[in-house]
């Protein structure tokens, strides 16, 4: 019984969690592209600095007709959007806060985490298929050309991490973690967080909906509620992107004062890092296809690759 | 881009420059909620002192876009001493400025010999009906509450013309009447004019 309830009570943690934290990164993202950019941002909803935009968004695109265009594959068009959104939330159950702070602490989390968030671009791929709709489709596939070329310099970073902490478990590698860690994995930091952003098809990686050419590729039919599940789920992205960034490179909850404040450290290191995703998509204008894969296979793999001899031999030294 | 700079180095540059951004006030104008700051001289609406205008009809003369509409009749006043003779006037009826046809040139403002038309800042005059940009004359005259005084001269402007005239006639005045001969000649001293 009490099994149970701690299981229930850990879900549902770990749902709020997933629909606060987005809103939370989304409304970061208003405010401070904003003022990159000499501008206010929301000001208005909510009364005090915007702070309900996302909320009046949401219910914006609530009230909207749910449009499925004629020519589309019906059911798998339904989907999709589903299918973007709970790789994320999956993601988020085994990452853990604090010491015993985790939804679930599995033996091979880091495995489990990277294996899911591979299932998300499925959600990309599916909407642009079904779409009935060309620009959908060449968007899909930048998506899956892009994901195929980011996944590997993604696994080999962590790959690098877990090799350092000789252990697969996302609790183990913070309890494992140095601070001298961050000088040692630097490399594998950049090329995880670089591959991540491409991952999630975040600017300057947004080559697959560059709004601007394709009409936000795969999800250019898509209105009201289910598009509003592919926005939610790119901000999921960037809580699980920056979650696993800080657990495997910045050392999770270790900071001062780590037996209480553990939790505390893990959000403000996310908060930084989704700062630093954010600051990223301000400064840079959009990768073209070439660019993209000439980055990925030029420099973040055998990046990557010179990162994991050096954990090796770093590692046997020791 | 040169060979010699350091890889990233321009990204970094980027990341500078956003940063920075972050860190300085928005330029945003509040505008509903934070009147903006017009500079001095802004043409916002023409306003018509009324008991100025003598409905000469020259500002509607020059007005390159016929947006003035004057109508006037004369009277006459019974002469004020007896066996004087008539005075006649003319009676303004009415004075309007369509707002929807003004190209807020300010001609109208500058020909009035009559100091009869200013320059108001106010701007928030918008209608939902085109017909409600056309200010009939209580309207216009309500508008001479909007006109601020007129802004102070720049420190290092030239003096106003007549300011300049009158100092000159005053210095030479000046210089005659402390001739050694003692004699008084302020009398035939010219009217302070422009040459």
């Amino acid at each position: 019984m009490v099994d149970v309830v701690d299981l229930a009570l850990r879900t549902g943690c770990v749902f709020v969690a997933f629909l606060v934290l987005p809103l939370v990164v989304g409304q970061t993202e208003h405010k401070v592209m904003a003022h990159m950019q000499s501008r206010l941002g929301p000001m208005y909803a909510g009364g005090f600095h915007g702070w309900a935009q996302l909320v009046a968004d949401g219910v914006k695109f609530a009230q909207k007709e749910d449009v499925v265009p004629a020519n589309a594959d019906r059911r798998v068009f339904q989907l999709a959007p589903v299918l973007a959104l709970v790789p994320y939330l999956v993601a988020l159950v085994a990452i853990p806060l604090a010491p015993g702070l985790v939804g679930v602490d599995l033996e091979t989390g880091l495995f489990f985490v990277i294996a899911v968030m591979g299932v998300g671009v499925l959600g990309s791929l599916m909407g642009g298929w079904a779409s009935a709709n060309k620009y959908s489709l060449l968007g899909a596939f930048r998506a899956a050309g892009q994901l195929l070329a980011y996944e590997l310099p993604f696994v080999l970073a962590a790959a690098s991490v877990a090799m350092a902490a000789g252990t697969l478990s996302l609790s183990g590698i913070v309890e494992a973690w140095r601070p001298w860690w961050l000088l040692w994995q630097l490399p594998g930091l950049f090329v995880f967080f670089v591959a991540g952003l491409a991952e999630l098809h975040r600017p300057p990686f947004d080559m697959p909906v560059a709004d601007a050419e394709i009409i936000f590729g795969p999800y250019t039919e898509y209105t009201g509620i289910r598009f509003a599940l592919f926005l939610l789920a790119e901000y999921a992205g960037i809580v699980v992107l920056s979650a696993l960034t800080t657990v495997l490179f910045l050392g999770g909850w270790r900071g001062p004062f780590d037996e209480w404040l553990g939790w505390l450290w893990t959000l403000l290191k996310v908060f930084a890092v989704a700062f630093v995703v954010i600051w990223v998509r301000v400064t840079f204008p959009r990768f073209r296809a070439d660019q993209l894969q000439r980055l990925a296979w030029q420099l973040l793999v055998p990046v990557a690759l010179v990162q994991l001899a050096l954990t090796g031999v770093v590692a046997v030294a020791l | 881009m040169s060979v010699k700079e350091l890889p990233g180095k321009g990204l970094a540059r980027g990341l500078k420059v956003t940063f920075e951004n972050l860190t300085r006030r928005a330029v945003t104008a509040q505008y509903p909620d934070v009147k903006p700051e017009l500079p001095p001289r802004s043409r916002g609406v023409i306003a018509l002192l009324e008991e100025n205008c003598t409905v000469c009809m020259l500002c509607a003369r020059e007005c390159p876009c016929w947006c003035i509409y004057i109508d006037s009749h004369k009277e006459t006043v019974p002469p004020s001493t007896p066996g004087g003779r008539e005075r006649s006037h003319n009676v303004l009826d009415r004075f309007a400025i369509d707002f929807s046809l003004c190209m807020y040139c300010g001609i109208c403002v500058e020909v009035c010999p009559f100091d009869a038309l200013f320059w108001s800042p106010e701007f928030e005059y918008a209608a939902t009906d085109i017909r409600d940009l056309t200010h009939e004359k209580d309207r216009l005259r309500e508008w001479m509450w909007t006109v601020p005084p007129p802004p102070a001269d720049d420190e290092r402007a030239e003096p106003p013309k007549e300011l300049a005239a009158a100092e000159r006639a005053a210095a030479r005045t000046s210089a005659r009447s402390t001739r050694p001969d003692g004699v008084d000649r302020s009398e035939d001293v010219e009217s302070p004019r422009e040459s």
